[in-house]
């Protein structure tokens, strides 16, 4: 009965709006390249299926590529942190300095750098670099949390530093970094599409150039469409990421156990 | 035949203040006998967890020394609280001291299978600890414990949390394992009864600094909780206890 409710009634206002949306635009005659009604959206929408689709495709595959590598990248390091108070002392602050630099400021120096004939790779490090953080941070707080007791036990029967990494302190870190995915997940999106208008012209080919593209010729319809489908991508990393964590941590964890409020 | 010696042991923790630190043990000396239940008995605070995670090698002394007779045997520790990973079954959760040894799989999971059941927990071998009562969750970390085919088995407060119906229950599991094993235990507590119904021997302890004030011998449980007998072993040791404070 929840469940129904939880879906018609955020479903009811989104239509109620849409139909609000039309009748104001067809009422005071707004012309579509100031605000296109709802239905000219989705005729933008049908007309470039094909292409819109290519260009999902591109923009998604970078934002995976970027999420990947960011998850490799920061747990990598968190391990090393966690592994070295040393390395921890003297590379925390750069991570902090990367975290805190707009990655817009960055990315035209990215793109020189790595190049423009290889614009995937640049668009995926940009997008990568915005991820990165949150997972670092996350994970080095949840390696840092595991029980003493149950560290002291494990080296009491003998465990070496890896047996305790694999066993206990990576466990434990678990949820923080299924939290931190699904900030990333969002971030890595926000990085490609930041990435991608950076490119611009003649190079990115995903939905954030649609939108910049269409957004010149004044095809507002077009725009539209593309951002709706950002938004549904972000929706849709956000909610299997979610289903990720649940299906992890279902068994153990407090946060994924249903209990009444 | 003497398994381990304390002697002249000291232990100072550090503190924010510059004045050397909190004394927590000083010139501790005891013997522990093959096959004894020596329960470490005192108030809060008098050192007695220190001093058992001194025998286990968890931290140094900074002062005398701890001898064993030949190799330290394997050991065994259990917590106040269960300790359990959360994310793994009862059955997982007891294999861990063979895990970490690497011991083959099918070998741990029979050993640590046959550790429940001793427990009373064979139908639980895949339950996870967030659906184990208190009990039970305490249960599997004797099992764990067990596992191990420990010489020596180190508790601290086991039951301190449990209620009053289940601790009883657990004080007798652990005698008749204990027995049946032939294993030596170090317990502390700062329960009289349990000290007096579980133990061959009581060793009470004194605060600040902590050390032994009395070494008292008992004919080991399981008593008839109501009898005459033990009411009067409760006696002596609350006595001795009262002495030291």
């Amino acid at each position: 009965m929840k469940r129904a409710t939880d879906i018609a009634l955020p479903l009811l206002l989104g239509i109620a709006l849409l139909g609000l949306w039309e009748w104001i635009v067809a009422v005071r005659q707004i012309p579509p390249y100031v605000l296109p009604a709802p239905s000219a959206i989705l005729h933008a929408f049908i007309d470039n299926f094909a292409s819109l689709m290519a260009s999902l495709l591109a923009t998604l595959k970078v934002t995976v590529e970027a999420f990947l590598a960011a998850l490799i990248a920061g747990v990598a390091t968190a391990i090393l942190f966690s592994q070295s108070r040393l390395a921890e002392r003297t590379l925390y602050p750069y991570a902090v300095i990367l975290q805190v630099t707009p990655v817009v400021a960055i990315a035209p120096l990215i793109l020189i750098w790595v190049g423009f004939d290889r614009i995937n790779a640049a668009l995926v490090l940009i997008a990568a670099l915005v991820a990165f953080f949150p997972i670092l941070s996350n994970t080095t707080l949840g390696l840092k949390s595991a029980d003493f007791n149950l560290m002291e036990l494990m080296r009491l029967y003998g465990a070496s530093r890896w047996q305790i990494l694999w066993r206990l302190q990576l466990p434990t870190a678990m949820p923080y970094l299924l939290g931190a995915c699904r900030i990333a997940g969002g971030l890595a999106l926000i990085g490609a599409v930041v990435a991608e208008f950076v490119a611009g012209s003649g190079t990115a080919t995903g939905l954030a150039w649609r939108i910049i593209e269409a957004g010149n010729r004044l095809e507002i319809a077009t725009m539209f469409a593309a951002l709706g489908l950002l938004a549904l991508l972000g929706v849709a990393i956000f909610a299997a990421l979610s289903a990720l964590e649940y299906w992890l941590l279902r068994r153990w964890h407090e946060s994924a156990l249903s209990r009444p409020l | 035949m003497s398994l381990l010696s304390l002697r002249g042991v000291g232990k100072r923790f550090a503190t924010r203040h510059k004045d050397g630190g909190t004394l927590a043990l000083s010139d501790l000396n005891f013997q522990i006998q093959e096959g004894e239940f020596v329960s470490l008995l005192g108030p809060s605070g008098c050192g007695k967890s220190t001093a058992l995670r001194l025998i286990a090698g968890l931290i140094a002394p900074d002062s005398g020394e701890i001898l064993w007779s030949g190799a330290r045997p394997e050991l065994a520790f259990v917590f106040q609280e269960a300790t359990l990973m959360p994310w793994a079954d009862a059955l997982t959760n007891a294999r861990l001291p063979l895990d970490l040894k690497k011991v083959p799989r099918a070998s741990a999971d029979s050993q640590a299978e046959a550790a429940l059941a001793r427990l009373g927990l064979k139908a639980f071998a895949s339950a996870y600890p967030r659906e184990l009562s208190g009990g039970m969750k305490m249960r599997v970390s004797i099992a764990r414990a067990l596992a191990a085919k420990p010489k020596l088995l180190l508790m601290d407060e086991p039951f301190a949390a449990l209620d009053e119906i289940t601790r009883a229950a657990l004080n007798d599991d652990l005698l008749a394992l204990a027995r049946e094993d032939g294993i030596t235990v170090i317990f502390v507590t700062h329960s009289v009864m349990e000290s007096a119904y579980l133990s061959s021997r009581v060793l009470v302890m004194s605060p600040r600094p902590g050390r032994i004030t009395a070494d008292i011998p008992l004919s080991q449980g399981p008593h008839d909780r109501l009898s005459p007998d033990f009411a009067q072993a409760q006696a002596k040791v609350a006595a001795a206890l009262m002495a030291a404070a």
